[in-house]
């Protein structure tokens, strides 16, 4: 069961396209472009349609997704961890 | 999916464009007219008054947009006839001479010096005719390429970007070759990702050109804009969806227009592109506003990916939703016309998808209603450039 997908490979989030995604759980992720599956395990509840981290993530780091920048850390994430508007902000505007 | 002797039928109109519809509208000029423009459905079934709140005290670049819109919406294919109501006579007759130059049966009225009353009733008895007049059209058989379709997104999460926007991008990069005519737009809603579409663009002509209306476009939101934008782009919606800035967004809704087909010119907001191709519209990127531009430049079926479920219609252009989110499909399954949410469960490979919405896309050009149309949802949304005088 794929519980979340990613681009490309070298992106550094994945989006959940489950419902009811709980911390602590085993998460498998399907590596779009190139047909490959990752594990990651989850560090919070994450809604269908949100973001975890793929890697551990400083402040000032850029994410990547898509194989582009989508915006800059604004607090330390961990690998597994609900990343969005809470700890990323966009460079624009 | 073979396209090369594919067909739909359609409504041949006097000025060779196919349309899919058969509307007869009743299109006010002015705010003021919508009073009577809705009298005049109300009393001859199979109208549609088109209401709006502008029209007046307009001036410049906002009301030849305004005049652009109202033409290019009376112009549209998708309708047999008009009738025009304002308050001034001069303005009705303005917009309808533009309307009948394509051939159609147009008529039009003043109120003033007439009344509400009076002009009900005059524009009643014409709007008769016309309804009964556009009911013995036929549809004939025609070629794909006589379709024009169009695209934009709305209440976009995160499974846009994964599954229905590169739905409408692989159904684009198929129809792109047969000599369709395609549309895609909301300016602001490339930011972060605007240099992947001056990549596409044909040449360097057409990329100035983009490149142009997109910095004009940042230049307005920089000179407005209080903060971020956090508030409104990326909408509450897009967020509580999963999405987190700007640039997330618009590189999730680049996906439309797939990976081979060409950026061939851009358009100005309700200009009718001059053949076919890709163009991209300087637009918008609210939905109603975006798509009513659309229908005002010409197109015929929209494609429209939602993650969060934008339930939009407009009242001549066809609006075929398509969503790749289970929850979204699962909750509002009544304003879904394609589910895509098996590409996200690998049951469904992306040319898979992008069949399914073209199979959907020939069946609604013959006919079939879309969830919006089924459901009533006619949003005409005027775009506005600035204050009236």
């Amino acid at each position: 069961m794929i519980h979340f997908v990613v681009h490309e490979q070298g992106d550094g989030v994945g989006v959940v396209v489950v419902e009811g995604v709980k911390a602590g759980q085993h998460l498998t992720g399907w590596i779009m472009e190139d047909d490959k599956d990752i594990e990651v395990v989850a560090k919070n509840d994450i809604p269908i349609g949100h973001k975890l981290a793929l890697k551990d993530y400083r402040e000032g780091d850029t994410v990547i997704k898509y194989g582009v920048d989508i915006g800059k850390v604004v607090k330390p994430i961990a690998k597994g961890e609900h990343l969005h508007v809470h700890n990323v902000k966009t460079k624009r505007w | 999916m073979d396209l090369a002797r594919a067909t739909f039928w359609g409504y041949k109109r006097q000025n060779g464009r196919i349309g899919v519809r058969n509307h007869v509208i009743v299109l006010p000029v002015d705010d003021l007219s919508n009073a009577a423009a809705q009298a005049v459905e109300n009393n001859v079934k199979g109208t549609m008054a088109l209401p709006h709140p502008y029209g007046r005290l307009q001036f410049g670049a906002d009301l030849e947009l305004h005049f652009r819109t109202l033409i290019g919406t009376g112009a549209n294919p998708n309708v047999a006839a008009v009738l025009i109501i304002c308050i001034e006579e001069q303005w009705a007759k303005k917009v309808g001479d533009a309307i009948a130059a394509t051939g159609k049966p147009v008529a039009y009225f003043g109120i003033e010096q007439h009344g509400d009353h009076d002009t009900i009733m005059r524009a009643s008895k014409k709007a008769k005719e016309f309804v009964q007049w556009a009911s013995e059209l036929r549809r004939e058989e025609r070629p794909l390429k006589d379709l024009w379709v169009s695209t934009k997104c709305g209440e976009s999460d995160t499974t846009s970007g994964c599954a229905s926007n590169p739905t409408v991008g692989n159904a684009f990069d198929k129809l792109y070759p047969h000599g369709v005519t395609l549309v895609f737009g909301e300016t602001t809603e490339l930011t972060g990702g605007e240099h992947l579409v001056a990549a596409r663009c044909r040449n360097d002509e057409v990329r100035r050109k983009f490149q142009f209306v997109f910095d004009r476009y940042q230049q307005v939101i920089e000179r407005h804009k209080t903060s971020d934008l956090m508030d409104s782009q990326p909408t509450k919606g897009n967020i509580e969806g999963g999405l987190t800035t700007i640039e997330e967004k618009a590189l999730g809704n680049i996906q439309k227009i797939g990976r081979k087909c060409v950026v061939d010119g851009v358009l100005d907001k309700a200009q009718t592109p001059t053949g076919p191709g890709l163009w991209f519209m300087d637009s918008s990127s609210a939905a109603a506003e975006m798509v009513t531009l659309c229908a005002a430049a010409g197109y015929v079926v929209h494609f429209f990916p939602t993650g969060q479920g934008n339930v939009i219609g407009n009242p001549i252009l066809p609006v075929i939703k398509l969503c790749g989110n289970s929850r979204t499909v699962r909750t509002m399954s009544e304003h879904i016309d394609v589910d895509v949410t098996g590409l996200l469960r690998k049951e469904l490979t992306p040319d898979q998808a992008g069949d399914k919405l073209l199979e959907c896309m020939f069946r609604t050009a013959n006919g079939r209603l879309t969830a919006a149309e089924a459901l009533g949802h006619r949003e005409f949304v005027l775009t506005r450039l600035y204050e009236s005088a």
